[in-house]
């Protein structure tokens, strides 16, 4: 027997239903609802959603508000989910007010089946509740198929990396420009030698987790190499214990770079305090006792830096800053000779060292940023030509674009 | 005035660093000594029932009943342990190890924390249309002016640090309206940083004046 006009339809979207519920379970309908105590109207529809591309960890439950739950004149208060597991006893797992229809359940573990009802729950202490849930097992799901635009701008990143830097150990010469703060590092070090007075290295206030310290100790082996040949005097106060055995690893190289390992002593980087006003209090004495002629400020810092600044520039160092803390960075600028401005302090221990490693993640950057430029064109041209002309196609020009750049 | 010890402690501590304002001292010496004592000891305190009694000690071995032994803390553990071979000059080494997957554990995570929020939404949410339009589909001036600052701001921002290029010419140009964009939103985050500087120092005025001498209402 042919099948009936529509069946074909029927069949596939039933098809689909099966496939959807692994993950949603449609439980009730406006007739099959359980009334319960009290004359209040039940939420009804109840369905119950597995989170895509989660770790199996949360079920999210939504529902057709109750009858009764009118804005503006409703005798709805709220509305209770109930969650069993296992056959196990029912129980409370939250409460949302009236006039909300979902409720993320964040408590599941994903081996387990699940049971929801939902409760409306009167004015006057009356209660209708919905008929329960098909049991539902939260998935995880292996790969995170939204992040695929993601995964792909970070292989275009990753690769342009990596081909810079067999570029640079091929031998070619890659150019990078000159950054102000850097090229006076030389004058800087040098004047502290001829004056006789010691340089003062502060790392910030945070620890080894925090990538600007990283940037500040691949710094300051550069410029305690130096130092090390100079032969000057170097101070490094710190705030945190992992970034002083960070440093004196750091230093202790450089010395022995420069064979100079006999000039190393451990003193020269010592721990202060965790406390950010402490160390501040600690390294202005040390500031007006033993007035360095050079301080660099180069790492993680917060409300400290204008203090440690101008005290530096009142006892007449020269400074040399760098943070990618845009609210400090207005201070360095006010109160230093020269400042790396954001990115600029990641570029600095590559432009110090001109390793092939370093020199090849640099340019690779540069060239995220150079497709990050031509995207902003194309975008901003494509927008303001939809703007203009109502075009639908440069407005799915632009819609595609911001799905491919938006991560959340 | 109060009576009360500790607010008459925190007072004097509190005037004692103030003193440098005037020059360094014997006063604000002993002051930044008691604060830096005082505050390392404080964090020790912190640090290790924080994490050695309160993480690792309860999550390997949990007071509860029902709760799992959380036994990858015991690898945390061991690298922390192997810090402190730095104490035994012969395999002092070892203690770089731990040190290398901090530097590589925090560099990997950042990684992507960083291309995302400073990178890919930066670009999506840049990508605006330089004439913009009220509700009512009259041109908005306002609207206009602000969008096309944004993109002029970002887009030569991102020339400024661009190092593969000396900054000459055009390309030099552009990055000077960059660094003059920067240079404007310091200036407003100068201003806007020392106003809560001075409510800094109007807590402890007001603390001095108020919890101290009683001179406020």
């Amino acid at each position: 027997m042919p099948p009936a006009p529509g069946a074909r339809s029927i069949a596939s979207g039933g098809r689909v239903l099966i496939l959807t519920l692994t993950l949603i379970t449609l439980t009730s309908s406006l007739l099959a609802t359980d009334p319960g105590p009290g004359s209040i109207a039940p939420p009804t529809l109840i369905m119950v959603n597995d989170l895509d591309y989660d770790n199996g960890e949360s079920l999210t439950i939504s529902w057709v508000p109750s009858l009764d739950d009118v804005p503006g004149q409703s005798e709805v208060v709220a509305y209770r989910i109930l969650r069993s597991s296992g056959g196990g006893q029912e129980a409370t797992i939250g409460t949302v007010l009236a006039g909300e229809s979902t409720f993320v359940d964040q408590s599941v573990n994903r081996d387990s089946a699940y049971v929801y009802r939902v409760a409306t729950i009167a004015a006057n202490g009356g209660e209708g509740y919905s008929l329960p849930t098909d049991a539902v097992v939260p998935n995880r799901e292996w790969l995170n198929w939204d992040l695929v635009w993601l995964f792909l701008a970070c292989l275009v990143l990753g690769g342009s990396v990596v081909f810079f830097i067999e570029t640079a150990r091929r031998g070619k010469k890659l150019f990078v420009r000159k950054i102000a703060g850097l090229e006076a590092i030389d004058e800087a070090i040098g004047r502290a030698t001829e004056m006789g007075r010691p340089i003062l290295y502060i790392p910030g206030i945070q620890d080894m987790d925090e990538v600007e310290t990283l940037a500040s100790l691949t710094i300051l082996g550069k410029v305690s190499r130096q130092i090390a040949d100079y032969d000057t005097q170097l101070f490094m106060p710190v705030a945190r214990s992992l970034v002083m055995t960070a440093g004196r690893e750091t230093i202790k190289t450089s010395y022995l770079e420069a064979g100079r390992a006999d000039a190393f002593n451990e003193d020269m980087v010592r721990y202060i305090t965790d406390e950010q006003f402490g160390y501040v209090a600690a390294v202005d004495g040390y500031m007006v006792r033993e007035r360095p002629a050079t301080i660099f400020l180069l790492g993680a810092f917060f409300g400290e830096s204008l203090v440690l600044a101008e005290m530096g520039n009142s006892v007449g160092a020269i400074q040399i800053a760098g943070t990618a803390r845009p609210p400090q960075i207005p201070f360095f600028v006010a109160a230093c000779d020269y400042t790396l401005i954001g990115e600029e302090l990641f570029a600095a221990s590559a432009y110090l060292s001109g390793e092939p490693r370093q020199l090849g993640s640099l340019k690779g950057q540069d060239v995220g940023k150079g497709i990050a430029m031509a995207v902003i064109l194309i975008g901003v041209a494509a927008a303001t030509i939809a703007e203009l002309t109502g075009s639908g196609f440069f407005a799915g020009v632009v819609s595609t674009l911001q799905n491919v750049f938006t991560t959340r | 005035m109060s009576l009360d010890i500790g607010v008459w402690i925190g007072a004097l501590l509190t005037l004692g660093i103030f003193s440098f304002l005037y020059r360094d001292n014997p006063f604000y010496k002993l002051c930044e000594s008691i604060f830096v004592g005082v505050s390392a000891g404080y964090w020790f305190c912190v640090f290790f029932f924080d994490n050695m009694v309160r993480k690792f000690y309860f999550g390997v071995f949990p007071s509860e009943a029902g709760i799992e032994p959380k036994y990858f803390l015991i690898v945390g553990a061991v690298l922390g342990a192997l810090m402190l071979t730095r104490l035994i000059p012969s395999i002092g080494w070892i203690s770089r190890w731990p040190l290398s997957f901090i530097v590589g554990a925090t560099a990997g995570l950042y990684m992507m924390l960083f291309f995302v929020s400073n990178g890919l939404n930066q670009v999506a949410d840049t990508m605006l249309p330089l004439y913009r339009e009220t509700a009512g589909g009259d041109f908005d001036p306002a609207e206009t002016l602000g969008t096309i600052l944004v993109f002029i701001g970002t887009f030569t921002g991102l020339i400024y640090f661009f190092f593969s290029k000396e900054h000459k010419g055009l390309f030099g140009g552009a990055a000077r309206v960059g660094i003059f964009f920067l240079m404007v939103t310091f200036g407003a985050a100068f201003g806007y940083t020392v106003m809560s500087r001075m409510s800094l120092l109007i807590g402890r005025m007001d603390f001095l004046f108020r919890d101290w001498l009683g001179l406020l209402g």
